[in-house]
């Protein structure tokens, strides 16, 4: 047996780590999982990148940051798996909510008017409103930019953006630190069922695939041990796919609801799983089938262009300088080769590219794999939009038109 | 060098400070990650910042440090880079630390060295703190359980142990669980106190 250990953040997106040790996916392929769990992204980064542990469960946008050492000294990271696509929910306050659409539902399946709601709405609170964000470099933060700029908003300046660890801020929310948060499941569900705040926007409504949290290594780790790599993704791929499968969501949710994963009620986990959930307290459940996605349409495959839809967004906010050598070292963290070698011949669905456009497919797409049946799900974004790796300033140059 | 320590464990931090200052440090200041903190950093402006690894606040702090004017330029996580060794040592002890870029390598690495050999006395002093609190109230059970064999069965003290003491050994358990299941029952008779 090969000994792993895998550092993580109590998040329902860890799942497939947690099922890969506690279901024998792991095992099955000679690997001796071990979970580290950790409080904060930072001591994830450090442990990953001092080689305290082999891999991490890590924001997306963070491994691409952690290359370009846009915080620290730069240490290349391979993302050779996407651990799950979206997940994420911003839940307001019911203060700042009710400048919203009354219809909870409303907001969350119109996000193009609720965003025009949420801009007028600024200016009307009591101050400004401070929104809780995990990370800097964390999908969330990005997409809530994403989202809050297509209406105008100025997230530098008329919003105040706090970083805080997603365990933390339903307790902030409570205490009235801030006006709302944006973070992955459990959290949204567990201040609504407290009834502190209402889920006013979901992630898989603003980005139909978005990209969420990825397995992250170092790369010279990724060179050095290729066949632990390679057993590690298989044995995640399967774990993947038995997240997804609704015959044993229950079963996650038992799972990760234990005090020494992520330690919250089973049936509150449950609700992202399923994608079925109140979006305040006592209020009609609404389905988002695809709130929270494991393995479907590939969804684990690193698409080169996610990477580097992440480093158009660092460019965008001014978070990073644009160079070509920047974006070559972001576009090489999702590492589709290390995905192929390991998986191939496997049955695995496996696209014949590396790079598409993302946000261009309003219906699923049968695509070109070179094994097994591939369909693309849809990815478009809320605004219509649609990002061509290839030219990344034309697209920062068209969303500054807007 | 200015330190700051931030620390909401008292007992942590004052044992840090304490090392610090016999190693002839004197700018040091333990500041609470709470309220207007940053604020109190900046006027401070350290050289170097070191903070508890496990502190679920590492990110938010980090945000701070980031974009406030705390330390005089952007600062870097450890000391050296390439001393891997050293790293591993601060993150087994749960030191952070956060220097401000160009100080000089020599002059820090004193100070995470003590923050590395102090962090783990603090663990060390904190297992033991948690092994001596289980052992008062394992006694305090096992006295309890004593008091209520010897009142409702007439033993003496030396036969209640010994009654408590045979029957553990007969089940495979130890005496504290055997003297906490017979105090559970005997509150479930009414007859505990």
């Amino acid at each position: 047996m090969t000994p792993l250990s895998i550092a993580f953040l109590p998040l329902t997106d860890s799942a497939p780590l947690i099922v890969a040790r506690e279901r024998g996916f792991a095992e099955a392929e000679g690997i001796a999982l071990t979970l580290v769990r950790d409080t904060s992204w930072a001591t994830v980064r450090d442990r990953l990148v001092y080689g305290q542990v082999q891999c991490a469960h890590m924001l997306a946008p963070l491994a691409v940051a952690v290359t370009l050492g846009l915080s620290q000294a730069p240490c290349a990271i391979a993302a050779p798996f996407k651990l799950n696509d979206n997940g994420n929910a911003l839940t307001l306050s019911a203060e700042l909510a009710a400048a919203l659409d009354p219809d909870p539902r409303n907001r969350v399946q119109d996000p193009v008017a609720t965003a025009h709601d949420f801009a007028a709405a600024i200016g009307l609170h009591r101050r400004k409103p401070v929104i809780g964000i995990v990370h800097r470099y964390s999908s969330h933060a990005l997409m809530l930019r994403y989202w809050l700029a297509y209406a105008g908003v100025n997230p530098d300046r008329d919003v105040t953006l706090r970083v805080l660890p997603p365990s933390l801020m339903v307790q902030a929310l409570r205490l009235g630190e801030i006006d709302g948060f944006i973070a992955g499941e459990p959290w949204g569900s567990v201040a609504v069922a407290e009834g502190i705040g209402e889920i006013a926007a979901a992630g898989v409504n603003i980005w139909q695939r978005g990209v969420e949290k990825v397995l992250a290594t170092r790369a010279d780790w990724a060179e050095a041990n290729a066949d632990q790599l390679g057993q590690l993704l298989r044995a995640l791929d399967r774990a993947a796919a038995w997240c997804d499968d609704p015959a044993n969501r229950e079963d996650v949710a038992a799972l990760l609801a234990r005090s020494d994963y992520v330690g919250q009620p089973a049936e509150l986990i449950a609700q992202a799983l399923a994608g079925r959930m109140p979006l305040m307290r006592g209020g009609e459940v609404i389905d988002l089938p695809d709130f929270l996605v494991f393995h479907r349409g590939a969804a684990n495959f690193p698409w080169r262009s996610q990477a580097l839809w992440i480093y158009s967004q660092f460019v965008r906010w001014g978070m990073v300088e644009p160079s070509a050598d920047a974006e070559r070292a972001a576009a090489g963290v999702f590492r589709s080769d290390l995905y192929r070698s390991a998986l191939a011949g496997r049955g695995v669905a496996m696209p014949g590219a590396s790079m598409k456009v993302e946000g261009s497919l309003a219906n699923p797409l049968a695509a070109a794999s070179h094994q097994g049946s591939l369909m693309l799900s849809p990815d478009r974004f809320f605004d219509g939009k649609s990002f061509d790796p290839q030219d990344i300033s034309g697209y920062l140059h068209a969303l500054k038109q807007s | 060098m200015r330190i700051a320590i931030i620390d909401d464990s008292g007992l942590r931090a004052t044992i840090l400070e304490e090392g610090l200052r016999e190693a002839g440090f004197e700018e040091i200041e333990i500041v609470p990650p709470h309220g207007a903190f940053v604020a109190r950093l900046e006027r401070m402006a350290p050289d170097v910042v070191l903070m508890n690894l496990g502190n679920a606040n590492r990110d938010s702090l980090e945000e701070m440090l980031t974009v406030s004017r705390a330390l005089a330029r952007p600062i870097a996580m450890f000391v050296d880079q390439s001393d891997e060794g050293m790293i591993g040592a601060a993150i087994d002890a749960g030191v952070s630390a956060y220097v401000v870029d160009g100080l000089r390598k020599d002059r820090v690495k004193p100070v995470l060295d003590l923050a590395i050999r102090r962090f783990n006395a603090f663990s060390r002093l904190q297992t033991e703190l948690d092994a001596a609190r289980t052992e008062l109230a394992e006694r305090k059970t096992l006295d309890r359980a004593k008091a209520i064999l010897m009142q409702s069965r007439g033993l003496s003290e030396p036969e209640a142990y010994a009654l408590l003491r045979t029957t553990a050994m007969k089940q495979g358990r130890r005496i504290a669980e055997v003297a906490e299941a017979l105090i559970t029952a005997a509150d479930l008779f009414g007859d505990g106190r």
